[in-house]
């Protein structure tokens, strides 16, 4: 119970902190949005569902990164991660507490996101909304652990995406097969193993990411 | 207390300092003084456990739950207040009568005027103000204070060195400072970085 007390009181810090800052969650509408237009407008007539589907998950893979960008941002300032990882918390919670958050900030982008996708291009069925919510979740987890690794490094703008584009992959393989095959249930299977996978070695990890 | 032999702490191929004995019994007031560059802020952060030395050993026998610890940056977060800063800490410490704990501290560092206003409209005194608070809240066995006099105006100096002579005895200290004179009534062991 102290565990889940530990990663309540974080998740609302940091979504305290964006209400506040509103440095990120604004960022990922206007580019998702953006995003879409101009593939509304760029992809020829005829192009089939496929492709749409292929670019509305380019679009979710960016978003997300720029979420995660600025996943950190609020403990580098004033040097607020020492003082989380000096509290007698476990520190996997600081980790669950920031994938929850971005994860809670990707979703609501994904809220304006999605209807704006129906109305462009193509419906989703709820196999492709799950694969979206699972996909999203497998992002965060992973994200959030190289994000805090990006973070600790001067080059993390460059960092970032080079540590969690090839993690991604599979993620937007999952989700595209969720919205386009006949088996979508395989990828929806695929993406759980993923999630369930990435999660349980992310949570494990985070502590060596963040001490000496 | 802290006992610390040979310490030696390297980034990459440079040495920050080598050879370093340290020992602040229970109870004691530890001054590490030096000038800039010699590695004192290194020197804390490994007695915090925020980091490794490369060489020697060091045995700091206090459970990480009781380290109160006061860097060069506040470790707070600009965008929330005063109260909401304490308040997650003391959620993380789970500190017993967190509020009244938290209200305490904030009347005696001359924060509650300002305790429902965003860390990012304090002044820097102010904001270092809040920091000691921070360390303080969980009424921690020992405190590792670097640079605390920095930022503080003549009040607000006045008040540590209050908070200092009334805590000293009852906890271990270990604080850097570029003015070793202000603590020499209370200091037991003098660290002088090279």
């Amino acid at each position: 119970m102290t565990y889940l007390a530990d990663v309540a009181a974080l998740t609302r810090k940091d979504l305290r902190v964006e209400l506040r800052g509103r440095d990120t969650l604004p960022a990922m509408l206007l580019f998702v949005l953006s995003a879409l237009v101009v593939f509304h407008f760029a992809l020829p007539e005829g192009s089939g569902d496929t492709a749409a589907y292929g670019l509305l998950w380019v679009a979710i893979v960016f978003t997300a990164l720029l979420g995660l960008a600025r996943a950190w941002v609020p403990e580098q300032e004033h040097g607020v991660l020492d003082g989380l990882v000096l509290a007698p918390c476990d520190r996997s919670a600081i980790w669950l507490a920031k994938a929850l958050a971005t994860l809670a900030f990707l979703v609501a982008a994904q809220a304006v996101a999605l209807p704006a996708f129906v109305l462009f291009f193509e419906p989703l069925d709820a196999t492709a909304l799950a694969g979206v919510l699972l996909a999203d979740i497998g992002i965060c987890a992973v994200g959030s652990l190289m994000s805090a690794m990006a973070a600790a490094s001067r080059a993390r703008e460059v960092l970032l995406p080079l540590l969690v584009l090839p993690l991604a992959i599979p993620l937007v393989i999952g989700g595209v097969g969720a919205s386009v095959s006949d088996e979508g249930g395989r990828f929806l299977l695929f993406l759980a193993l993923y999630d369930g996978v990435f999660a349980v070695l992310s949570w494990a990890s985070f502590e060596y990411v963040v001490t000496e | 207390m802290i006992r610390a032999r040979d310490l030696e702490r390297r980034y990459g191929r440079r040495r920050v300092f080598t050879g370093v004995d340290v020992v602040v019994p229970r109870g004691g007031f530890g001054v590490v003084t030096g000038p800039n560059g010699s590695g004192k802020t290194t020197l804390l952060r490994l007695f915090a456990g925020l980091a490794q030395p490369t060489r020697g050993a060091l045995m700091v026998d206090t459970d990480r739950s009781r380290i109160g610890y006061v860097a060069h940056e506040p470790l707070v977060y600009r965008e929330l207040t005063a109260v909401e800063n304490l308040d997650l800490f003391g959620r993380l410490y789970h500190v017993p009568e967190r509020r009244e704990r938290i209200g305490m501290l904030l009347e005696r560092f001359s924060l509650w005027e300002a305790r429902n206003e965003r860390v990012s409209t304090y002044s820097r005194g102010m904001t270092q103000r809040l920091a000691l608070c921070r360390a303080l809240l969980h009424d921690p066995d020992l405190l590792v204070l670097d640079e605390p006099y920095s930022a503080l105006d003549e009040n607000g100096a006045s008040l540590l060195d209050r908070e200092l002579e009334s805590l000293a005895g009852d906890r271990t200290f270990v604080i850097a400072t570029h003015d070793p004179g202000r603590l020499d009534r209370l200091a037991t062991t003098t660290v002088v970085l090279a």
